[in-house]
């Protein structure tokens, strides 16, 4: 078990450090963060001064290592951009993130789990094939389209919700939260859907599947045959043995559900880790580009990381599959 | 004094009504927010126009683009030619009480010529400031500076007591690592005073009870909420459904779209600001074309070739959507310098480009690569594709490499591409600025912008006398021949000016200022 652990977490700083280098040195190619730091009127002169001033002026490997070492030490930098510390302004931007995905993920459950179970209980009905080829959009259709779509139906033409930003936030201890006010929750229902409808398909999908999956097995047939109602077994026992692969799916797609909303971000002015991210790209911010994707590599990591030992406790084959490749 | 408390509170209550029931919230959206509020840091006008608001300089460009008193009541230049005389407002109060004197200018003018400042370009012609009373200061320059004030207009004064108390005697420094205090917080003489500020989100300004023009402006607006919304569609959006009554960047294509909507309107104005291609005309071999040991930009028919072959009406219509003037030359109306026969627009005439070429050596053409940028000017990776299409028709095939602007500036600056589209706009409004950084060979301060690679001395020496001419007449004589041999040269390829389009609730109707700067004290 240490054995494991050793390994995997030797491994996991192998990929910070690997993601660390290709972010760093893709950046290099993003363009040079002095020409968008000081107005046309700069002199070569004045461009170098801040070059030496930003430390970019140095060969890249010293610049790397300067990068990975204050890194360790916590200090991520300063942003050319904001010219504030970037762990501040993350720590900042987190919460908005952390609420949309979490929304997100909620709304993708829910409504998968309840429209895939319907799906397949109702194989030929109307609504059944209407879910189907509904989910066959939110599978195909491009984010920013349907997030567009939404404010054009819900923001212009009939003016129920607002089409960006998070409204009125309250500040529990440091962490803003959209959850309490009105406009808040308001503000966080297009955005959840936009960025939860690929989630909610997939999930509808695989729902439906395996518990089609589980409706022609042997113990759903003894069920029947002990003259249980449709219902204890549709849901006591068809449901609970579908729904394994979808929290292992779940799992790790809350992982992308934080990495990949930024495309929602951008579309809904929302104020989160993505959209800074992308604001960053623009004005060539590297320490906030290479902190970031440091950061989301680390969060797959860890829930990789979790997945695993969860595995090694909860699946004994895993552990003895392990013991004879070993002998 | 128990008995007093009630009343004050009443008193305090019916004041409180009183200023709501008149108040004016202000929303108002970009496409990027103000990257900080340190008036010095960065000579941007996406930062000046927040800082506008909250901060004054000496003397300001106003909704006509005329140059107006803010903090200073009257300028002129002194018997000695190299000294302005400033004549200060008096009773002036920063937000924090403090008041305005020449000790705020002193130290505001030296903390914009320090070396952590971006604005030090402007003011690299002032020697020193001194102060003659608490409400004159004196500006000496290094020889004669007749513009002086044109480089002013958006230099900022900040309180000394406060800049030294919170530690941001310099402009942000990014060598401390460390956030300036003046990045988030302020503390100007404007008409409106910072109450929060979330960058990217949100910044609220409300309007500063002891501003010094109550009664002279308008003041209608009371609140300000300034929000950046990066994706175009969404800002659009959010007009349309009414969470905002002002876009400042509205896309070309949504123009249309967003003046039929009830209640809200589209003001247009020209831009002070010239797009144009570059050439290498002076080096005698270039990277960047397929013909050996020659430079074909160098042949002044090719540059006069590719100048006809470009059908700028088309452009106008297909790729701006009607909003650009096609231009001449590289000096928008609006700036000093600028005339009509100057501005006259090369002939459309695609076998007089192909004869030229032919006489030039060329009947085949040659191929060349264009550099363009895809994130800074309106549209303009379409417009060099347009260009592509229209020197293909001479025989020039065109190879295009847009890139973003944060790549494809350098590269100019280092006389890296021998083909490349550019924008400058002229904040000084005078031509001098136009010929000092894009005409005058490299040389220090001047030049920086220009890769063209050709060196006139004479042309130079001509430029460089513009600076300190106080003969004004003399001046624009000097002026009219410089521009007139960079239009007979044609080192660049004018194509137009940018217009500005500005969407608004009907309620606020704003003159579109031709430097793209709002002044939300004009409203009424």
């Amino acid at each position: 078990m240490i054995a494991f652990l050793i390994r995997r977490i030797a491994q996991a700083v192998l990929v910070m450090l690997v993601v660390g280098f290709v972010a760093f040195s893709m950046f290099r190619f993003v363009g040079d963060p002095v020409s968008i730091m000081v107005g046309q009127e700069a002199t070569a002169a004045d461009r170098a001064a801040m070059a030496e001033r930003l430390g970019i002026d140095r060969p890249f490997p010293v610049q790397f290592a300067r990068f990975v070492g204050n890194a360790l030490n916590g200090d991520f930098g300063i942003s050319y951009r904001v010219g504030r510390p970037v762990m501040d302004l993350i720590q900042e931007r987190l919460p908005a993130t952390l609420e949309l995905a979490l929304c997100a993920a909620m709304f993708a459950l829910v409504f998968g789990i309840g429209a895939g179970v319907y799906t397949a209980l109702h194989r030929d009905g109307a609504l059944s094939h209407a879910a189907m080829t509904l989910s066959l959009i939110g599978v195909s259709l491009p984010t920013f389209l349907i997030g567009i779509g939404l404010i054009f139906l819900f923001s212009v033409e009939l003016n129920w919700l607002p089409s960006f930003g998070r409204g009125q936030v309250v500040d529990v201890g440091g962490w803003k939260s959209g959850f309490l006010t009105q406009s808040g929750l308001r503000s966080l229902v297009l955005p959840t859907i936009t960025l939860g409808l690929f989630q909610m398909t997939l999930i509808m999908r695989l729902v439906r599947s395996e518990m089609l999956e589980v409706l022609r097995t042997d113990y759903i047939k003894f069920a029947r045959a002990r003259g249980l109602h449709d219902r204890a077994i549709h849901y006591g026992h068809a449901l609970k043995n579908t729904l394994i692969p979808v929290i292992t799916l779940m799992g790790i797609r809350l992982g992308s559900l934080v990495a990949f909303a930024i495309i929602t971000e951008t579309v809904f002015q929302w104020p989160g880790v993505g959209f800074l991210f992308v604001a960053s790209v623009q004005a060539v911010d590297v320490p906030m580009m290479a902190s970031y994707l440091v950061l989301v590599a680390a969060f797959f990591v860890v829930v990789n990381l979790v997945v695993d030992l969860a595995y090694y406790r909860v699946d004994p084959r895993l552990r003895t599959d392990h013991a004879t490749a070993r002998s | 004094m128990r008995k007093i408390a009630p009343l004050a509170g009443a008193t305090a209550l019916a004041i409180c009504f009183a200023v709501s029931a008149q108040a004016e919230t202000f929303r108002w959206a970009r496409g990027q927010d103000a990257t900080t509020l340190d008036p010095h840091a960065q000579n941007s006008g996406q930062n000046f126009g927040v800082l506008h608001q909250i901060y004054e300089p000496l003397v300001h460009r106003d909704q006509e683009s005329k140059i107006v008193p803010a903090l200073a009541t009257s300028w002129s230049i002194t018997s000695d030619k190299n000294v302005w005389e400033f004549k200060l407002r008096p009773n002036v109060k920063f937000h924090n009480g403090n008041a305005f004197t020449a000790d705020d200018v002193i130290f505001s003018i030296n903390r914009a010529k320090g070396e952590t400042s971006d604005l030090r370009g402007l003011l690299t012609s002032v020697v020193n400031v001194t102060k003659v009373d608490d409400l004159t200061v004196r500006m000496t320059t290094e020889g004669p500076n007749p513009l002086l004030v044109n480089n002013l207009t958006n230099l900022f004064m900040m309180d000394k007591e406060w800049a030294e108390a919170n530690n941001v005697v310099k402009a942000q420094d990014f060598k401390n690592k460390e956030e300036n205090f003046a990045v988030r917080n302020t503390n100007g003489t404007g008409p409106y005073a910072l109450v929060t500020r979330e960058a990217d989100v949100r910044t609220v300004m409300r309007a500063n009870p002891n501003y010094w023009g109550k009664g002279q402006f308008p003041l209608k607006v009371t609140e300000i909420v300034y929000t950046p919304i990066t994706a175009a569609g969404t800002r659009i959006a959010a007009l349309l459904s009414g969470e905002l009554d002002f876009v400042q960047d509205m896309p070309v294509q949504d123009i249309t779209r967003v003046s039929q909507t009830s209640g809200l309107r589209v003001n247009l104005g020209l831009e002070n600001r010239s797009i144009f291609l570059g050439l290498n005309a002076g080096d005698a071999d270039i990277k960047w074309d397929d013909v050996q040991g020659k430079n074909p930009l160098g042949d002044k028919r090719v540059r006069k070739a590719m100048e006809m072959a470009i059908n700028r009406e088309a452009i106008k219509t297909v790729v701006m959507a009607g909003q650009s003037i096609p231009s001449g030359t590289l000096v928008p109306p609006t700036v000093h310098g600028y005339t009509k026969d100057l501005d006259a627009i090369p002939t459309w005439d695609i076998n007089a480009a192909k004869a030229l070429m032919t006489q030039a050596g060329y009947p085949n053409g040659f191929g060349i690569t264009l550099h363009c940028p895809n994130n800074r000017y309106v549209n303009d990776e379409k417009i060099c594709q347009a260009v592509v299409g229209f020197l293909g028709q001479i025989g020039v095939k065109v190879n295009l490499a847009a890139r973003p602007m944060a790549q494809h500036s350098p590269e100019i600056q280092k006389d890296e591409v021998d083909f490349w589209l550019l924008g400058w706009g002229v904040p000084t409004y005078d031509a001098e600025y136009v010929l000092s950084f894009l005409y005058h060979s490299r040389e220090g301060s001047r030049g920086g912008w220009n890769a063209t690679r050709v060196k006139n001395k004479d042309m130079d020496d001509k430029i460089k006398s513009l600076t300190a001419e106080v003969d004004f007449k003399k001046r624009d004589a000097t002026i009219a021949e410089v521009l007139k041999w960079a239009k007979d040269e044609a080192l660049y390829i004018p194509l137009h000016n940018q217009t500005l389009a500005w969407g608004m609730k009907n309620r606020f109707n704003v003159r579109v200022q031709d430097e793209n700067q709002l002044f939300v004290k004009y409203i009424n």
